[in-house]
């Protein structure tokens, strides 16, 4: 589903990923893990096509397609999800209203119609339930004063309606008391399926008690310094970064 | 990221599609001003003497005064003898009596508009006067409203029609001494829209008008008079366009709305006149009086106004709240964009007991654009439990265009309650992104984030409407679901 080799990053001129290379297969879920800075939302930002990234070596490939070469329009209506780590807020247009142009979009973008008011109305209606969420989420502003459990919720509401094939989810943990995260956490775990891999970027190792990973990385200064399996997960959270780090800096 | 910007604002920087010129035989002045141009337009009306009279009385006070400078727009002055005030087209003369008899072009030009006036007719719904330069050429459903016993007609008409109701209203709201463009207008205004709706009569329609400057070198001078009697109710709206000319063209229209007691005066501005091209030459003056008198008690005027075009906006729909518990709306959308400027906002002025009146302004500025709300809340010493609430919202978009905000509140009566509040924001690169990675285009987030913001001025709107304001602000409206 998504191949990246040898992927090089800078920011403004500042070298941030140093040479990636990745391979996540339909149905799996991958995390990856790592201290601040070490380039994980980077990472995540650069595969959603955010402006101000700038490739410096490297490809990625997406469903056999150049996904850099792609707008981010273009790479969300091809079934590309980031859940953001900072929701932003759209004053005065409703989370109805902004699901139902996305849903559309990606729709049209395939050849489907339009959905129907009341069907879309009724889909969108079970995916709240099963976020615990209340109806009048719907009719809210996007994010506007909404808690910052909210806010991820609401990006979860949103993956699961647009139901994409490649979900990135960006620390969708932090800031999330231990009840939220269950409920996030039974969100994600409802949309796993043999056709829909999840990329899950994260701080800590909490929300892989939930949600097992096929696979884990652990990045740090820019590049991953080590992968495993869920194993490797428990071993950080015993260990500490600094662990990881000390194999980074030995490989360098 | 610069990269981002730059598409937003060729999304906003959107071609004016009614630049096109009608080719249409035209009896005209040739331009000049003296008591003469107002005499010979008079005649040309065959109006009362009263109306000769009031128009010269106009003129004799205009000469005594001086532009407004006030107003945070620049302009280089204006040539008042330059102009024509009076331009028809030429079947006009004859006086056609149904859509039929009117010149082909000239219902093409409706059409190019996206007002299908023979069609109609046909559906129901909307009563259309359309004013082409200076004369009113054809108002819809006359005989429906009729039966209503509601009168809408140019104004022309009124003045040969209906003499004693012009006579009483015209001019009680915003006098002919008001202020120099006002006065101008009360001197020269060669047709308009007339609306009478009596007694206890719900309009049974929307009531609508259609403004267009087509000839060069021609002011656009009309007037509007809206009276609605006790407990009458009318919605009405007006658009407007022009063509391209690389020349600035004058437009100094007054409205004036009465309402008695318990009636309701709903009125909709879509302005779209010809705002200049990309480097600020030519486009419309806009330099507009609209007024509205609650003269009775529990009676409502609301203004609802979106403003896209002209190069220059110049204007302040108020209400006079004069009778106890009557209530004053004024909600606007000014967009401006390149080298547009508008100083506009509203005047509520609070005479009567427990009036209120709410403000909602929200403008939208890009390219090199000014855009100032500039809005007076004035209460009266008998006002008393006066209330109002103000919002004023600013939207940036690019780094070149400013958004002011120039509030003036004067209290006399201590029970009063005044709320005014104010935020500036910019369309957030984040905010874009988002709702890329969501799927839509730039344009439909674009479209979708000022919409947003616009939110609760366009509820406002009448439904008929609302595709209006969509098509010419050239973003999409935000539907309802569920």
């Amino acid at each position: 589903m998504l191949r990246i080799e040898n992927l090089h990053v800078s920011v403004e001129g500042k070298p941030i990923l140093k040479g990636i290379d990745l391979n996540v297969k339909a149905g799996e879920v991958h995390a990856i893990m790592g201290p601040n800075g070490s380039g994980k939302s980077t990472l995540a930002h650069v595969l959603a096509g955010r402006p101000g990234y700038e490739v410096t070596a490297g490809r990625v490939w997406y469903q056999g397609k150049d996904l850099l070469a792609m707008a981010p329009e273009e790479r969300a209506r091809e079934g590309l999800f980031l859940a953001f780590q900072y929701p932003v807020e759209i004053p005065g247009v409703s989370n109805i209203y902004l699901l139902k142009a996305a849903l559309n979009a990606i729709r049209k973008h395939h050849g489907l119609n339009e959905l129907d008011a009341m069907d879309f109305l009724a889909t969108v209606k079970d995916k709240t339930r099963l976020l615990d969420m209340d109806e009048q989420f719907l009719y809210r502003a996007v994010n506007e004063g909404f808690s910052g459990g909210e806010k991820k919720r609401n990006e979860i509401l949103q993956m699961a309606v647009l139901e994409p094939k490649l979900a990135i989810l960006d620390e969708t943990d932090s800031g999330l008391d231990i009840d939220a995260l269950k409920i996030v956490a039974q969100g994600i775990n409802a949309l796993r399926s043999e056709k829909r891999a999840f990329i899950l970027v994260t701080h800590y190792q909490r929300l892989l008690n939930y949600i097992k990973p096929d696979r884990v990385h652990v990045l740090a200064h820019g590049s991953i310094a080590k992968s495993g399996d869920a194993g490797l997960a428990l071993e950080l959270e015993k260990q500490g970064y600094g662990w990881v780090e000390q194999l980074a800096d030995a490989g360098a | 990221m610069s990269a981002n910007a730059q598409t937003l604002e060729q999304l906003i920087g959107h071609e004016y599609k009614q630049g096109f010129v009608t080719d249409v035989e035209t009896d005209f002045f040739p331009p000049g001003l003296n008591e003469g141009t107002i005499r010979a337009l008079s005649a040309i009306k065959k109006e009362p003497e009263f109306m000769l009279e009031w128009r010269l009385a106009a003129y004799r006070h205009w000469l005594t005064m001086k532009s407004p400078e006030w107003a945070h727009v620049s302009f280089p002055p204006i040539d008042y003898q330059a102009i024509s005030y009076y331009s028809a087209p030429k079947t006009q003369a004859d006086g056609p009596k149904s859509l039929d008899e009117l010149d082909p072009e000239l219902l093409e030009t409706y059409k190019k508009l996206g007002i299908p006036l023979a069609e109609q007719e046909r559906l129901a719904g909307v009563a259309v006067d359309a004013v082409f330069d200076s004369v009113s050429v054809a108002t819809t459903f006359k005989e429906k409203l009729a039966e209503a016993g509601v009168i809408f007609c140019s104004f022309s008409d009124a003045v040969q029609e209906h003499p004693d109701l012009v006579r009483q209203y015209l001019g009680t709201v915003v006098p002919y001494t008001d202020n120099f463009f006002a006065v101008l207008n009360s001197a020269v205004f060669s047709d308009g829209s007339f609306v009478f709706i009596p007694k206890g009569v719900r309009c049974p329609m929307e009531l609508s008008t259609y403004f267009r400057i087509n000839a060069a070198n021609t002011g656009q001078f009309e007037r509007t008079l809206i009276i609605a009697e006790d407990d009458a109710h009318v919605s009405y709206l007006e658009g407007c366009t022009a063509p391209m000319r690389d020349e600035n063209q004058l437009h100094a229209a007054v409205v004036e709305l009465i309402a008695l007691d318990r009636a309701e005066i709903k009125y909709s501005t879509v302005q779209n006149w010809y705002p200049g091209d990309k480097e600020g030459k030519g486009g419309i003056y806009n330099f507009v009086t609209k007024r509205g008198a609650c003269r009775g008690v529990r009676s409502k005027i609301s203004w609802t106004q979106v403003e896209t075009g002209s190069a220059i906006t110049w204007k302040y729909p108020g209400c006079i709240l004069q009778g106890d518990h009557s209530v004053g709306e004024f909600y606007s959308v000014a967009v401006t964009n390149n080298y547009q400027q508008a100083d506009t906002g509203t005047k509520m002025i609070h005479i009567g007991k427990n009036t209120s009146s709410t403000i909602i302004s929200k403008g939208i500025s890009a390219g090199h654009a000014q855009n100032s709300y500039r809005g007076l809340v004035k209460i009266l010493k008998g006002a008393e439990n006066a209330r109002n609430y103000t919002q004023c919202d600013s939207l940036l978009i690019g780094d070149r265009c400013g958004a002011h905000t120039f509030p003036y509140v004067v209290v006399k009566q201590p029970t009063a309650r005044v709320e005014h509040e104010a935020s500036t924001s910019k369309i957030s690169e984040d905010q874009l992104f988002f709702c890329q990675q969501r799927g839509l285009s730039m344009e439909d987030a674009v479209s979708m984030i000022v919409n947003g913001f616009c939110k609760e001025v366009f509820k406002e709107l009448p439904m008929e409407f609302a595709v209006e304001a969509q098509a010419l602000l050239g973003i999409s409206l935000e539907g309802s679901v569920g």
